[in-house]
């Protein structure tokens, strides 16, 4: 990543537009970059959304098969999630295992769908200990312009919600959606000097202080948490943070039930 | 190719002809192409051939790292060919397999036949290969993208590569095999040339054809090339008609507000 540098007086125009208030690209803090979702461009995939939100582009496939459950929780399906940050996306990514970022990366949406119980997993089971269908999330980039996190989450749901289940493939009846229990919405809000700001761009990524990762559910309540890059918050802080992602998320929310 | 789940093979021709998709012997499936569809990349190309969908990426002409693998008299060519996890009906481990590998070795070749690399010493030309949904085919697909990615990067070159792969099913050359010709067809043969010259820069055969229906089908798949060659030309020229009415659009109308 070495080669990823912002020059100096782009910080610097980037901060002072921060404390004022507004962004290289004329939007307000609390705003987001244009948002376009596509369900079901894959074919092959059980379940699939590419997710633009500006120029950062998301390709997600979901891909179900029938395994054995962990040994710990023998009646319930299981989710694995993944994520390439693969060289195509951007000069800076490199080909090879997924290096700590992409690692972060799936984590921090795995850990979303998961603890906002996004997928009823328990209704995943079909032989308790010996068989359960199992839901692989692949995230592959395409583009990099900032704030994949957002982007990798949203094109995550998106694709969920259009998976169906391929049972008649497998003689155990007919194909059925996954079954779904709410949809939480991750937003990412970067502080820059002392302005908060959502979405940043990948100039504004960059010399961000610090960043944090929320995922709101339809009632307000938050469900998961990542903290990131090197710098801190105040407690006053998380709260803005907060709710900027509760009025964030439900903007979101509506964005992807409308697609 | 042969021998293995014969019993399930479906009729691949019928008495008029015509194969399970409807296609004529020497007809190709429906192929639409893209330039610069990726931000990022300095040459990018989306190509859509059938059920197959690939993504090409051009990074470079840039400093070849590590230092060890350049070339104090022109550039390389490093190539990546990769399948998203989710392309196939059942889930592909991510990552390079044997497959992949040698698929990127030959169509960095191809490249090298092409491409004026002893202008950029040292320098490494990056070719990034996505294959988002596989149908039979995609090294053809991946190569006709790349040189259209190439020529959108602007990198300079001799000619444009189109590929495309003949074999033979039910005893008969066919041009274009998809999955299910490919599965239980006798023999596929890849084809890349370079239009202006004719000359063969890639060509790869698996199967079994006499020396007569060896020719018939390479001097098929070398007819497809040429077809698909305009079909590259007219993607570049679709890419700049567009920037120009962009660039005619913002001269007269000029900026209503500085940001």
């Amino acid at each position: 990543m070495g080669e990823d540098i912002v020059s100096e007086i782009m910080r610097e125009y980037l901060q002072q537009l921060a404390a004022k208030g507004t962004r290289v690209d004329g939007r307000k803090l609390d705003e987001y970059r244009q948002i376009e979702i596509k369900k079901n461009v894959i074919s092959s995939a059980e379940g699939s959304a590419q997710v633009s939100i500006g120029n950062t582009s998301v390709l997600v496939g979901v891909k179900v098969e029938l395994g054995e459950p962990f040994p710990d929780t023998p009646n319930v399906g299981v989710l694995t999630t993944n994520a390439e940050l693969i060289p195509l996306a951007s000069p800076t990514f490199e080909a090879g295992p997924p290096n700590e970022e992409g690692i972060e990366l799936a984590r921090v949406v795995d850990r979303g769908l998961r603890e906002g119980r996004v997928i009823d997993l328990e209704k995943l089971c079909v032989a308790p200990g010996e068989k359960v269908w199992i839901i692989f999330v692949d995230i592959h980039v395409l583009d990099y312009d900032g704030n994949l996190f957002d982007a990798a989450y949203l094109a995550s749901l998106a694709a969920l919600t259009c998976t169906r289940v391929p049972a008649s493939a497998q003689g155990m009846g007919e194909d059925f959606p996954l079954p779904l229990n709410g949809l939480p919405i991750e937003c990412t809000v970067v502080k820059i000097k002392n302005a908060m700001m959502v979405d940043p761009a990948l100039d504004e990524e960059k010399i961000a202080d610090v960043r944090l990762t929320m995922a709101i559910d339809e009632n307000g309540n938050i469900r998961a948490v990542q903290k990131g890059l090197a710098g801190s918050f105040s407690v006053e802080e998380v709260r803005k943070v907060i709710s900027m992602c509760q009025v964030c998320s439900s903007k979101l929310r509506e964005i992807l039930k409308s697609s | 190719m042969s021998g293995i789940g014969m019993e399930n093979k479906p009729k691949l021709v019928d008495e008029n002809g015509r194969r399970i998709d409807g296609r004529k012997l020497d007809e190709l499936r429906p192929i639409r192409i893209e330039a610069g569809v990726l931000k990022r990349a300095d040459g990018s190309a989306y190509v859509e051939w059938g059920e197959n969908k690939v993504l090409a990426a051009v990074y470079g002409p840039r400093e070849a790292k590590p230092k060890h693998i350049q070339n104090p008299a022109r550039a390389i060519v490093q190539c990546r060919y990769n399948m998203a996890p989710f392309s196939v009906s059942e889930r592909k481990r991510p990552g390079p397999d044997r497959r992949s590998v040698e698929i990127s070795k030959i169509t960095g070749e191809v490249f090298e036949n092409v491409l004026f690399l002893e202008m950029f010493p040292r320098a490494s030309v990056d070719i990034f290969i996505e294959v988002l949904q596989a149908n039979a085919g995609t090294r053809c697909a991946g190569i006709t993208a790349a040189s259209v990615a190439l020529a959108d990067a602007g990198i300079p070159m001799a000619d444009l590569v189109p590929a495309c792969a003949a074999g033979k099913i039910d005893g008969q050359i066919a041009l274009d095999l998809k999955k299910e010709e490919d599965n239980y067809g006798e023999a596929d043969l890849p084809v890349a040339i370079i239009p202006r010259t004719k000359e063969i820069v890639l060509l790869q055969m698996d199967g079994n054809m006499s020396q007569s229906e060896f020719e018939t089908a390479l001097n098929m798949a070398i007819d497809a090339c040429m077809k698909i060659y305009e079909l590259q030309k007219e993607a570049l020229k679709n890419k700049y008609k567009g920037e120009q009415e962009v660039e005619r659009e913002e001269v007269q109308t000029p900026k209503q507000e500085q940001r």
